[in-house]
């Protein structure tokens, strides 16, 4: 008798991810930007594919948090900036003069390390940006919450508290408030500035998981200093160091066999 | 890519942890050395008092497998190693488990040579046995010289001589067969010698497992079970 056929799916599913199957959402091509005269980001050559994961590591100061805020233009407050090289959304330059850097933000969401709720109620919180965009219909704000509040694992827990207010949960439960806020108006990506580093383990987790569930109808670009988090919840992971990407490529390979020895070094502990 | 871990890490309690349980590792090495080397000893002098103590001591290298596989444990669970710590941890797990398989090949050995020194010997194949015994002690030597020293080269030589060790083991089973075909009354002595010459083969592949452990651990590279001749070729015509 033949043996029984194994699913190759078996062997597949902890391979590497490839780059060249993906789709590419964002891309930075010779990107660099310069704070007045110093140079922060050297050209960057990048592509982040869509509805994954993708983490950014590196020591402070190697950009990572900077090339992250290029992506939504939330560096044009900063005087003195210059930028070279491109940026895209779906092929278009984010930095074209016909942008408007308002819509660019609603495509491209952003949540903050420390968790900045609005001082209004809960549900205020999540249907302020569904306001701004003009909706008006009752109904429709409500199911667009409570869609948003499940999305981000918050509902079970906020779901009979909707009009306290937002100051009165717990730092966990105002990240993922925040994390809600922005998928309410539906982005297509959403970037993480270090979203867990300032949340108890518990919270964290909860925080990971729903980065996990939330890649399947999202890009998410995560700027970590966890390296152990940016291994779990990432497909792909970018290796910044001193304004430089050293290395990009699938995560489950760059933590277990880098290809350049600064990879190596940081993320083995070596870098001092 | 191949690395060689001589940064230190920035936490030197990482490096000497990571560094007591390699030179663990070498210590439990070089018992099972002593065990296989005593196991041969005790086989071609036919002497059953060494035999013994060869089969008395194999408990030690057992505990030494236990004790280094909480250190591993440990060193997973407080450090979560990366990268080249972390294939270097996985390769050292991975390297107990087969020395401590050479550690009970070499106590079947010591069994049978009590069996075997009350028996009528036939020198002949003794010859070969011992020519055989040789082989592996200098495989399993070179392979813990190769681990020492993190040595891919050495490890790629010393694993594809395991395939010398493998011939001269079919050349002494088909001579043992003639023998038992010629004359039955040799089948109960010829068959003990046979499973020493078995033991001995097994002790070959252990130590090319090992050698596809360092270079697992140093290029990050999984050879086994794949063409290893063509592992090969790929590592000369790079280096």
């Amino acid at each position: 008798m033949d043996a029984p056929a194994i699913s190759d799916q078996v062997f597949k599913s902890r391979t590497s991810k490839r780059l060249e199957d993906e789709e590419i959402c964002m891309q930075c091509k010779k990107f660099s930007l310069y704070y007045g005269d110093k140079q922060a980001l050297f050209d960057i050559d990048l592509k982040i594919p869509s509805r994954r994961v993708t983490a950014f590591i590196g020591p402070s100061g190697c950009g990572k948090s900077t090339l992250l805020r290029c992506m939504n233009r939330m560096n044009d407050l900063i005087d003195g900036i210059k930028l070279e090289g491109e940026l895209t959304l779906n092929g278009q330059d984010v930095y074209h003069r016909s942008v408007n850097v308002t819509d660019l933000r609603r495509r491209v969401g952003m949540v903050f390390q420390k968790p900045n709720p609005f001082p209004k109620s809960v549900f205020e919180n999540v249907a302020y940006g569904l306001r701004l965009q003009g909706v008006t219909n009752r109904r429709e704000i409500e199911d667009r919450v409570e869609w948003s509040l499940k999305s981000a694992a918050l509902w079970d827990e906020v779901g009979d508290r909707l009009q306290d207010n937002a100051f009165d949960l717990s730092g966990g439960q105002q990240q993922r408030l925040v994390i809600a806020r922005a998928i309410a108006i539906q982005p297509e990506v959403l970037l993480l500035d270090e979203p867990a580093s300032a949340l108890d383990p518990i919270s964290t987790l909860k925080i990971e998981e729903l980065i996990f569930e939330l890649k399947s109808q999202y890009t998410v670009v995560i700027v970590t200093h966890n390296m152990q988090q940016a291994a779990r919840v990432s497909d792909y992971t970018a290796f910044l160091y001193l304004g430089k990407l050293i290395e990009f490529g699938a995560t489950d390979k760059l933590f277990t066999n880098p290809t350049e020895k600064q990879t190596e070094d940081y993320i083995t502990g070596r870098y001092g | 890519m191949a690395f060689q871990n001589t940064g230190q890490h920035i936490s030197h309690q990482f490096d000497e942890d990571l560094e007591s349980t390699r030179n663990k590792v070498l210590n439990m090495g070089g018992l099972v050395e002593k065990q296989v080397e005593n196991s041969l000893l005790a086989l071609v002098n036919a002497d059953s008092s060494l035999a013994e103590q060869v089969a008395m001591s194999d408990y030690q290298i057992n505990s030494m497998e236990v004790a280094i596989d909480e250190e591993c444990n440990h060193i997973i669970a407080l450090r979560q190693p990366a990268a080249s710590d972390l294939r270097l941890v996985m390769a050292i797990i991975k390297t107990i488990t087969d020395l401590e398989r050479v550690g009970d090949e070499a106590e079947k050995i010591g069994k049978y040579a009590i069996d075997l020194a009350t028996e009528e010997r036939n020198e002949n194949y003794f010859a070969e046995l011992r020519h055989l015994g040789e082989q592996v002690k200098r495989m399993l030597r070179d392979t813990l010289d190769a681990f020492a020293r993190m040595d891919v080269a050495s490890s790629y030589r010393t694993a594809a001589s395991d395939k010398e060790v493998n011939r001269e083991y079919d050349a002494i089973t088909h001579k043992l067969i003639n023998l038992m075909t010629k004359d039955p009354t040799t089948v109960e002595r010829a068959l003990r010698v046979m499973w020493c010459a078995r033991a001995l083969e097994r002790i070959g592949d252990h130590a090319k497992n090992i050698c596809e452990y360092v270079i697992f651990a140093v290029e990050g590279k999984d050879v086994r079970h794949t063409s290893f001749q063509q592992a090969l070729a790929e590592f000369q015509s790079r280096s």
